[in-house]
């Protein structure tokens, strides 16, 4: 069952006004993007900077409100919930965030840290929080002690630990993990990782993973979300996805993901140029003017997202059956059956 | 083979603190050696003292530190006995640099033209048209499209992925033997990681340099590399050639490492974590620093730092295991440093 559901979902944003104050732009961070990450399950998101995966993790997060579309979580669109349904909301969804020396505050005790959205949401008596900061504490795997002593007293390993248990302070159902990992060293990587994992299989969470680590997305995700300049190129089942990717781009950014062997070799895409501005994507598919395989109406018209071997594509290499030998088709194509 | 291009011998670097009270060994008793055209990579964690051993090696140490022993040859010339303004003629003429962030290692006041130009004018007293044109050469030899254009503009100006080929270009723009590249892509997207490393090759290729990766990424190792050093706690723990070393790790930690690694062939295995965390190097404990988080770990392993052991093949190992097993065959072990 999908605990939340994105539906068409936009973030638009004013772009700066230019030196002489003409034309505003609008920067489609997030452009019509529909997913859904399922109970117990990991949504992992991939894309490179500009590609509106952390437009998108706040849209979740409800730290931005979404310029169209929307968001349904256990059924229940947000848009509609009252004030009591929002709260409920807010604690079922929390994060965890790059880096655990910004997202810790100094002056307060690890304790007061795990316990803060326990006393801003919950009334309960002191002794009772206190015992919940220490199941929090073992549950991450730090000895109770640590209750009493402040974040600069840590490693980046057992801060990223802290933070993991404030995000589980009020039981969430989801939690969205902004590169949990990156900015911790190689050693303590997989401790954290297999971390979430546990908790995972544990509390039956589900995560929204956002990394560029390739590898470590595919190691903890079930489904994988692949992003280019606002909109979804490909979207389907990790294995699946890794295996046999078939965007072009999702096949240049896997050929570019860094061998874990010397002996390991993979079939070399390198992409020529850089990701455009958002401020002013190119016509039609964002992806032609780096694509090798770019079409004469890629340039004009939009790839919708299409069914395509057990996935979704957005590329007209897959949206019109093959045609040999002919010139590209004049009018729209048919993008056959929508998905479910 | 020759004599190798750059020679590391027995190399101690120590920051002192301000009173001489606390000594932090950040490079201790490193050997390595890099012939022409190779590519060394040194791989370690924060604080495992491979960023001081680039430093070292070009001699722009902090003044809290103090190279404490051994021996930098360079062309069969030692560095540590070379005067400043000896460096100073070295640096960017022989031995070039690129560092991690591209943002601080330009000049926003100055041009990129004057930027790539520079090392020219000041190493071969070019004037400026001269300079210029080269440096529009070498523009185009880091493939930035128009860089006619692109001379005249200042780093803000340009993307990430852009200014790291402008700090390439500088690197490059007196031929030098030696590059020294600092996790030259960390700050950069996938496919521009790509891009950059794939032309770092090509230009390696092309004026057959010898090149020195710092950096954390295994990854980049396995793509880029003939050598790897493996550094823990500012020792090289492990060192030989790279196939050897992924293939058939011998050090506890360069298994542990390796293991501990996401991989994209086979996903869903449980990764093997390493308990504990990296030491402080301010307060090592005797024997092998790694020992704590070792799970091979041994009584002596907590007493007594092991010596550098070679295997079979020529890999250098710092583990009691190893000298184990080089005793019992053909390996040898040398005895601690002279």
């Amino acid at each position: 069952m999908s605990i939340l559901e994105a539906e068409c979902l936009s973030k638009h944003f004013a772009g700066r006004r230019g030196l002489i104050g003409g034309h505003r732009g609008v920067v489609r961070a997030v452009d019509g993007v529909s997913f859904a990450i399922e109970s117990g399950q990991t949504l992992g998101v991939v894309g490179e900077s500009g590609c509106g995966k952390t437009t998108t993790a706040k849209l979740v997060l409800g730290l931005e409100q979404p310029t169209a579309g929307g968001i349904r979580f256990e059924g229940k669109d947000l848009s509609t919930l009252d004030a009591a349904g929002r709260r409920h909301y807010r604690r079922s969804v929390q994060a965890v965030f790059q880096d655990p020396y910004a997202s810790l505050n100094p002056r307060m005790r690890v304790g007061a840290i795990i316990a803060e959205p326990l006393v801003t949401n919950e009334r309960l008596p002191a002794s009772q929080v206190r015992a919940r900061v220490l199941e929090l504490l073992n549950l991450v795997g730090l000895p109770g002690r640590s209750a009493d002593l402040f974040p600069h007293e840590f490693s980046g390993g057992q801060r990223q630990r802290i933070a993991i248990a404030r995000a589980l302070s009020l039981s969430p159902k989801l939690i969205v993990l902004d590169e949990p990992v990156s900015a911790l060293d190689v050693s303590i990587r997989a401790q954290i990782l297999n971390l979430l994992s546990d908790l995972q299989a544990q509390l039956g969470l589900a995560y929204l993973f956002i990394a560029h680590d390739l590898a470590a997305v595919a190691h903890m995700s079930h489904a994988v979300l692949v992003m280019y300049l606002g909109r979804i190129v490909e979207y389907g089942e990790t294995r699946m996805l890794v295996r046999a990717p078939k965007h072009p781009y999702t096949k240049a950014l896997f050929s570019a993901a860094l061998p874990s062997r010397p002996d390991e070799r993979r079939e070399d895409v390198v992409l020529a140029g850089e990701v455009p501005s958002p401020l002013n994507p190119p016509p039609g598919c964002h992806f032609h003017p780096r694509c090798q395989l770019v079409m004469p109406h890629c340039k004009e018209q939009d790839p919708l997202l299409t069914e395509t071997e057990g996935r979704q594509v957005a590329c007209h290499l897959y949206a019109a059956p093959p045609r040999a030998g002919l010139a590209a088709p004049q009018a729209a194509v048919d993008f056959g059956p929508d998905r479910p | 083979m020759g004599a190798p291009l750059l020679e590391i011998e027995n190399l101690s670097t120590h920051y002192v603190s301000a009173h001489g009270t606390r000594v932090i060994r950040a490079v201790e008793g490193v050997s390595l050696s890099l012939g022409a055209r190779e590519t060394l990579g040194i791989v370690g964690e924060s604080g495992s003292g491979k960023s001081t051993l680039a430093l070292s090696l070009v001699r722009l140490l902090p003044p809290s530190a103090r190279i404490a022993s051994g021996r930098l040859l360079f062309e069969g010339e030692d560095l540590l006995r070379k005067s400043e303004p000896e460096m100073r003629r070295l640096r960017g003429k022989r031995i070039a640099m690129i560092l991690q962030d591209p943002m601080a290692s330009l000049n926003p006041l100055f041009t990129v033209g004057d930027q790539v130009a520079e090392p020219i004018r000041v190493h071969e007293r070019a004037k400026r048209g001269a300079a210029w044109r080269r440096a529009l050469e070498l523009l185009k030899a880091v493939r930035i499209a128009s860089p006619r254009t692109r001379l005249g503009q200042y780093p803000h100006e340009m993307s990430g992925g852009m200014r790291q080929r402008i700090v390439g270009a500088i690197g490059i723009s007196c031929e030098p033997r030696l590059l020294i590249a600092d996790e030259p892509t960390t700050s950069l997207d996938l496919t521009i990681q790509a891009q950059y490393l794939n032309l770092l090759r090509d230009l390696q290729q092309a004026h057959g340099l010898a090149l020195i990766f710092i950096t954390h990424n295994l990854g980049i190792v396995a793509k880029m590399c003939d050598q790897l050093a493996v550094m823990y706690a500012g020792r090289v723990v492990e060192a030989g050639p790279v196939r050897q070393i992924f293939n058939a790790p011998a050090h506890p930690y360069t298994q542990a490492l390796l293991n501990s690694i996401p991989r994209l062939s086979d996903s869903r295995r449980r990764l093997t974590a390493i308990d504990g965390q990296p030491p402080d190097l301010g307060m090592l404990a005797p024997g092998c620093a790694f020992a704590p988080r070792c799970t091979r770990v041994m009584e002596r392993c907590r007493s007594l730092e092991p010596p550098q052991a070679t295997l079979s093949d020529g890999r250098k190992v710092r583990c009691w295991l190893s000298v184990a097993s080089a005793v019992d065959g053909a390996d040898k072990v040398e005895t601690g440093a002279a």
